[in-house]
Order: C-alpha cells, then sequence, then structure tokens
C-alpha cells in the first residue's frame, strides 16, 4: 500500500492527537491559516481562542501545571511569536512543559524582512528548552514529536516549532510517535546507587536534620509526592517547601513547617538556618530561598536531589549531589532505609522538635485583626475555609497578595497551586486559571489577584466568558503596586514612586459589561457573604473586588542580601538597618 | 578567599544542525562565562557531527556548570573536559603576514625557519607564514613578527585531543 501522504497541516493537528493533546491554546493570523483550517475540519482537538498570545502561553501553563501533561499552543508569525515570548521564558523559569506552534513565513521568504516575519528561532532560543525551524514537511512529524519529548522529559520546559506556511501547505508523510527515538537527549533519571547509600548514612546521622522540597517533586509527578510524604513519615524529620513545591507535602500534616524563604515562615527560616543536614528534593537554591549565601545554612552537610545537573553545585556547594528523578530516587531512599533498619537518633530528633516548637510559638503569620478595615489576610483565611473540602486549585498574579495566598491557603495535593515562580509574571494568573478550569470543568478556580496584576492580561475575561470558564477572580485590591510599594517603604525611603493604582475601573460594572458576575467586599462582615455568593456561581467568571487595607505589608521577610536569621516579622522589626548596600542591589 | 580561576579546554561533540552554534555561544554570553577561543567544524559527515573545542576559563564552579550547561542542550552529544582528562595535544594554526625589504625580512625568514613556519605566499615586499603549534609557540613566533613588520594575523585558535589509545 502506498504511503499516505498528508499536508503539513494535517500532518500537525494528527501528531497533536497522537501526543494526547485535547485542548489547544491560541490566535489566528496569515502564517498559521492552513492549520486553522485543518483545525476547522476535526471535532477531537479542541481550539481555545485567547485574546493575547502571552495568554495562550500562561493557560497552557495552567492546563499542563494541573494536569501533569504538556499544555500547547500555537500562534501567528511575527507579533502572535513576539506576544508568546513572556510566556515561554515563565514556563523555562517554573520548568513547565509547554509546546508552542509558531507560524513563520515561507521558507523562501525567510531572511527577507517578510510581512510579519521575526526570527523566532533566534528569540526564543534563550526562552525555550529547545526549539526547531521544520523546512521539510517530511521532517515535520518527527519534529513534533520531539519537541513533545523534550518538553516534558528530564527537568521540563518549554519548546517551539517554527512552521513555515509553505510546509503546512505541502505534502508529506506521516511518522507516529512510536518510531521516533531523540538522538541525542537522555535525561538520567535512575540515580547512581552508591550516592543514595551516601545520603542514607547522611541522614541517619544527623540530629537536626530537614528536608527543604522544590517544584521537582510536582514535576515528578504524583508518585514522587507520596513517595516524600512517605520518606518523611518513615524518618519523622520536619519538611519545608519552596513556593513550587507547594501541596506535594500537605500542610495539614504535622510536619508541615510551611514555606520558606524571603516570606517563609519563620520556623521553616530558622529550621533551614539551623539545620546539621539538608536534604534538598528538587529545589534549586533559588536567590529568594537562600538570602545570604555565605551564611546560608552554615555548618550543614547538604544532599541534593535534582534530575538536572546544571542545577548541582550552582549557586549552592553540595556535600552529596544526587542526579535523578525525585520519584526514583525517593523509591531508593525509602527501600535502603528500610533495608538498612536505618533510624533518626531519638533524643535528637526529639529536641530538634522542642526548638522547632518554639520557633512555631511566635506565630509569625499573626497580623492585627480588626474590624475596621479588611486585612487581605482576612480575605484569604475566609476563602480557605470556605474551600474546605471541595474540589478546588487556586492560580495567583504576582504581589503580596501571591505570597499571602502562599502562606494563607493550605495545599494538602501537588498539582493545585499554580504561580509564576521563577520569572514572578504579573497577568499568570488569570489564562492560568482558565487553562486549568478547562481541564477540570468542575473543579472550582480562584485567580487570587491584585489590582494591578489583573490589569495585565484581563482581556482574558472574553476568552473565559466564551467558554463559559467558571473561574473566580478574587482580587486583594488594595489600590498599589503593594510589593513595590512595601520596598519602597522599607529600603527607599516611603517615596512611592508610581506605585499608586490609579484610575481603576469599576470591577464590578467591569464584570458586568463581560456578562459576568461582579461582587464587592468593603467591610469585614461582607467578606463571608461575597465569597459565599462568588462559590455559588458555576456557568461564568466571577470578578471578586474586595477593598483590602492599602498600608499592609508582607511579613515575615527576609530583606535582600541577608541571612535567614535575620528574618522580619513585622512592622515592629526595624527595617531601615535591616538592608546592607550590597543587599539594596539584589532584586 | 579569593578561588583560583582555572583555564579549561572542552570538546564538544553537537548535531550539526542550524543554530546549534547560537545556542553554544548564546550560553556563554548569556551566562556571563568567559570564550578564549572556539573552534568548530564537522568531523563525520555521515551522521552529521561537529566537534567544538572550546577554552575557557573560571572557578571550579563555574568550569563545572560550564560543563553541565552545555550538556543539556539538547543537541549536544558528549562534553569532555580535556584539562581534566590529562595528558592532552594542543594545536593552533595561524597565517601571519609580514611586509618589508631589508634586513628585516631577512630576519623574519631565519625565524621562521626556526619556528617551522612554512613560506605560503611570497611577494617582493610581503610573506605569509603558516605556523602550527601550541597556542605559546604560536604566540612567541607572532610577538617576535611584530617588531619585524607583521601586517596581518589569523588564528584558527585551539583544537585539542587527549593523548593515548582511547577515543571521544
Ligand atoms: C514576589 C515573589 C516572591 C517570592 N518569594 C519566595 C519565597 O519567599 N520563597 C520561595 O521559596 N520562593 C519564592 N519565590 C519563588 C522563587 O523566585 C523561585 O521560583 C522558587 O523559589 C523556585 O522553586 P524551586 O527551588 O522549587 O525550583 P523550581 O523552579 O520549581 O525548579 C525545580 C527544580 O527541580 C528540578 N527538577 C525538575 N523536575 C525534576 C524531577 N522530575 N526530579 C528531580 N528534580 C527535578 C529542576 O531541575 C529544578 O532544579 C518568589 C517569587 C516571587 C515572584
Ligand atoms: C510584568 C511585570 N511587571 C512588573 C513586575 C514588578 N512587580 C512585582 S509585584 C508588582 C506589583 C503588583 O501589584 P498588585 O497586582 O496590585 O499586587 P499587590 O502586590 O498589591 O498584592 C510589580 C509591579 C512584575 N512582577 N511583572
Ligand atoms: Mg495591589
Amino acid at each position: 500500500m502506498p504511503e499516505q501522504k498528508l499536508t503539513g497541516a494535517q500532518i500537525v493537528i494528527k501528531a497533536l492527537k497522537d501526543q494526547g493533546v485535547d485542548i489547544i491554546f491560541g490566535y489566528p493570523g496569515g502564517a498559521v491559516l492552513p492549520i486553522y483550517d485543518a483545525l476547522f475540519q476535526q471535532n477531537d482537538l479542541k481550539h481555545i481562542l485567547v485574546r493575547h498570545e502571552q495568554a495562550a502561553v500562561h493557560a497552557a501553563e495552567g492546563y499542563a501545571r494541573s494536569t501533569g501533561k504538556v499544555g500547547c499552543v500555537l500562534v501567528t508569525s511575527g507579533p502572535g511569536a513576539t506576544n508568546a515570548v513572556t510566556g515561554l521564558l515563565d514556563a523555562l523559569c517554573d520548568s513547565i512543559p509547554i509546546v508552542c506552534l509558531s507560524g513563520q513565513v515561507p521558507t523562501h521568504l525567510i531572511g527577507n524582512d517578510a510581512f510579519q516575519e521575526a526570527d523566532t528561532t533566534g528569540i526564543t532560543r534563550p526562552c525555550t528548552k529547545h526549539n526547531y525551524l521544520v523546512k521539510d514537511v517530511n521532517n515535520l512529524a518527527r519534529t513534533l514529536h520531539e519537541a513533545f519529548y523534550v518538553a516534558r522529559t528530564g527537568r521540563p520546559g518549554p519548546v517551539v516549532v517554527d512552521l513555515p506556511k509553505d510546509v503546512q501547505f505541502a505534502e508529506g508523510t506521516y511518522v507516529p510517535p512510536t518510531e521516533v527515538k531523540h538522538k541525542t537527549y537522555r535525561p538520567q533519571v535512575k540515580p547512581e546507587l552508591s550516592r543514595v547509600e551516601e545520603a542514607i548514612e547522611l541522614i541517619a546521622s544527623a540530629k537536626r536534620p530537614i528536608l527543604y522540597t522544590g517544584g521537582g517533586v510536582v514535576n515528578s509527578g504524583p508518585m514522587a509526592a507520596k513517595l516524600l510524604t512517605q520518606f518523611a513519615k518513615l524518618t519523622g524529620i520536619p519538611v519545608t517547601s519552596t513556593l513550587m513545591g507547594l501541596g506535594a507535602f500537605a500542610a495539614s500534616e504535622p510536619q508541615w513547617l510551611g514555606m520558606l524563604g524571603m516570606h517563609g515562615t519563620y520556623e521553616a527560616n530558622l529550621a533551614m538556618h539551623g539545620c546539621d543536614v539538608m536534604i534538598n528534593i528538587g529545589a534549586r537554591f533559588d536567590d529568594r530561598v537562600t538570602g545570604k549565601l555565605s551564611e546560608f545554612a552554615p555548618g550543614s552537610k547538604k544532599i541534593h536531589v535534582d534530575i538536572d545537573p546544571s542545577s548541582i553545585n550552582k549557586n549552592v556547594a553540595v556535600d552529596i549531589p544526587i542526579v535523578g528523578d525525585c520519584a526514583h530516587v525517593l523509591e531508593d531512599m525509602i527501600r535502603l532505609w528500610k533495608a538498612r533498619q536505618k533510624q533518626l537518633d531519638k533524643a535528637a530528633l526529639k529536641t530538634w522538635w522542642a526548638q522547632i516548637d518554639a520557633w512555631r510559638g511566635r506565630n509569625c503569620l499573626n497580623y492585627h485583626r480588626t474590624e475596621a478595615v479588611i486585612k487581605p489576610q482576612y480575605a484569604l483565611e475566609r476563602l480557605r475555609e470556605a474551600l474546605k473540602g471541595k474540589d478546588h486549585y487556586i492560580t495567583t498574579e504576582v504581589g503580596q497578595h501571591q505570597m499571602w495566598a502562599a502562606q494563607f491557603l493550605p495545599f494538602d495535593q501537588p498539582n493545585r497551586w499554580l504561580t509564576s515562580g521563577g520569572l514572578g509574571t504579573m497577568g499568570y494568573g488569570l489564562p492560568a486559571a482558565i487553562g486549568a478550569q478547562l481541564a477540570h470543568p468542575g473543579a472550582i478556580v480562584v485567580d487570587v489577584s491584585g489590582e494591578a496584576s489583573f490589569l495585565m492580561n484581563m482581556q482574558e475575561i472574553g476568552t473565559a466568558v466564551q467558554y463559559r470558564a467558571p473561574v473566580k477572580i478574587f482580587i486583594l485590591n488594595n489600590k498599589y503596586m503593594g510589593m513595590v510599594r512595601q520596598w519602597q517603604e522599607l529600603l527607599h525611603g516611603s517615596r512611592y514612586s508610581e506605585s499608586y493604582s490609579e484610575a481603576l475601573p469599576d470591577f464590578v460594572r467591569l464584570a458586568e459589561a463581560w456578562g459576568c458576575v461582579g461582587l464587592r467586599a468593603e467591610t469585614v462582615a461582607d467578606v463571608d457573604k461575597v465569597i459565599e455568593q462568588m462559590l455559588a456561581v458555576t456557568d461564568r467568571p466571577v470578578i471578586v473586588d474586595i477593598i483590602v487595607d492599602p498600608k499592609e505589608n508582607c511579613f515575615p521577610m527576609i530583606p535582600g542580601g541577608k541571612a535567614h536569621n535575620e528574618i522580619l516579622l513585622g512592622p515592629e522589626d526595624s527595617p531601615s538597618d535591616a538592608t546592607p548596600e550590597d543587599g539594596m542591589v539584589l532584586v | 578567599m579569593e578561588e583560583k580561576i582555572e583555564k579549561h579546554t572542552i570538546a564538544v561533540l553537537v548535531d550539526n544542525e542550524p543554530g546549534v552554534l547560537a545556542r553554544v555561544i548564546g550560553l556563554f554570553s548569556g551566562r556571563g562565562y568567559n570564550i578564549e577561543s572556539l573552534t568548530v567544524a564537522e568531523v563525520d559527515n555521515t551522521g552529521h557531527t561537529s566537534r567544538i573545542t572550546l577554552v575557557t576559563s573560571g572557578t571550579r564552579m563555574i568550569v563545572e556548570q560550564i560543563k553541565a550547561q552545555l550538556d543539556r542542550l539538547v543537541p549536544v552529544h558528549k562534553v569532555r573536559d580535556l584539562t581534566d582528562d590529562g595528558p592532552r595535544v594542543e594545536r593552533e594554526l595561524a597565517l601571519i603576514k609580514v611586509a618589508g625589504t631589508g634586513d628585516k625580512r631577512i630576519e623574519a625568514l631565519r625565524l621562521a625557519d626556526i619556528y617551522k613556519a612554512n613560506v605560503v605566499d611570497a611577494t617582493l615586499s610581503s610573506f605569509i607564514f603558516e605556523l602550527t603549534g601550541t597556542t605559546d609557540h604560536v604566540e612567541e613566533f607572532i610577538a617576535l613578527m611584530s617588531q619585524l613588520g607583521m601586517v596581518e594575523t589569523s588564528r584558527t585558535g585551539v583544537l585539542a585531543m587527549s593523548k593515548g589509545a582511547a577515543g571521544f
């Protein structure tokens, strides 16, 4: 039988289906019309029309992070591709698997400054894990399968496939995914056993151990989270996590210390500072976590589990590096721990926990409770109560509200918390919420938002309305770019340069203009009522405008360039002498 | 404590596909690493692989980071630190043009002989010398020629290979 010829556009559709894609987020234009035509003629792949290409990538990130699958994006050439760049870098920084198809001018025009031409592979090279320009239709299927493989394997990330228009029209042969094996890219998932053995011995000798876990556990999959929990319980070691790892270890577990880092809890940061053995599982010693490097966990021995060898010994030199996938490594650790009948020194562990409990006693997330004004923390506490026992996902924008959400909302499962950590992209939360909602139609999806961040991608309300995605946009409206204002207060003599949110819209009427539900809470008494009304809406988006204390600051805070034990707990801690000059230059 | 800066010669085997050199160079510029020299050419024209030899410098931690970053590029097959791998052969090729007449011209020719440089072009007022050798050897010769009317140089940068029977 002669091989069946397909057009490039048909090959794209077939490859996506064979890769298990059910939803693609995109925006049309001249250079992708053949693919849109092929989309029109089929019913398996659902296309979600966003309102801006950046949002297409964030929506795909929301889809990917909440399902563990690869998120898929389709944009046109030139401005379509450049608009997607922020989203791509966001996915790179947070290790989110994305395949983004971009249209390109026909091959014979590449390099001619043609209409809507951009050097997409050039522009996106440092913003992607890998990218391809497909010039021959007979390489198309193979390249697409490779793109999915690269996006999801090892340390996940975004991959761009640039598709000239003539290649989309040309006829070629299709090859199924099973026939594609990558020539060079084979990340190591199974650890070297001798390293795991060394790690087990070191852990067993610890007096003040801590598990510092990160986004890698979420990347690895639900099994890794299970094994992490099992290992923690088996050993009794306290657990903290980065912003990106929240949910991998349940916040309801007594061994949970809360998030660590710049806005982490007092107990988590002091336990990191005072530990003698640190077990880093899938975290990357980010500067928001380590603070001042020379005083980071002094006197500790460090174990680092990471699938990406370039994460190891990058910022912090470690004693036992273990290259491998979290789930594989944890499995080996548990097996060896049991086989060798290891146990921590019970008395030492008891003393360590007593010390941690004393730190916990500081009650670092406490805030000034008042009836006079809605504190953002209060609004989140009420949201937490209302969501208890309900199937839900939380996304955030970037700023104080994001940090308060991380501190005040508990996550008991991985993949439920979607936030922009590495790039810190304002405008991430709403499109990510739409992506998560479309992947989980029956669940409650809340975008914890700030009034300034919301404005960055608010056009996506249109997308949410069109696809009846009942996302809840929970705006903690402090009328400031609060996080900027906080830094200006603490580090720049309260000179609030350009951080006031002037000329805000009436968010309730804005919602109504789109046919959504708009709600507002102005007093403490309104909060529960508004949350209840918000959760009752299931057929359209809701925008909730919570008018909160404009001057509230987010604590605890470790100022830039400071060590974990120099953490500020509240406004009463003097900030002025807090930041050395070399700390001021840090972001 | 100031960490010691080390110089390393690293060989990288890559798929010879469009953009691969841009990826490698972009890594160095984007992350602020040093490149002292870089040479590249296809070494297997059936498998379409190229070998990049680069000389870089940094603290031990940075050099390790450079190797890890190179290795995670998707089209990279292998990364080998030839400096860590033990004895190796390093060679550079240089073309050096010297212009002039009289004593200086004669002296240049005499020195070329001592340094085993070949004359690959000659006019009544110029020579082009071709020289291969270690970087030190090439630099010594260039230093001498610069006093004898050197007008142009072109160098390949370092090519390197580990000694002994084992292959890359
Ligand atoms: C305003 C703001 C404030 C912030 N404050 C804080 C803060 O207080 N505390 C905090 O923690 N963060 C904070 N962040 C986030 C911070 O910038 C980083 O994004 C975050 O700390 C990185 O998390 P991570 O170390 O878990 O790494 P990730 O970025 O999640 O990286 C995952 C790591 O795991 C590895 N990995 C991936 N897959 C696997 C696998 N299968 N097996 C093994 N390893 C794998 C990767 O190679 C990588 O090294 C803040 C961000 C913003 C925007
Ligand atoms: C795209 C982008 N631009 C600028 C910033 C810098 N930035 C970080 S937080 C912030 C203010 C966010 O304000 P808002 O959304 O109201 O949140 P709040 O801090 O008030 O809770 C800004 C401007 C950013 N993170 N992203
Ligand atoms: Mg705000």
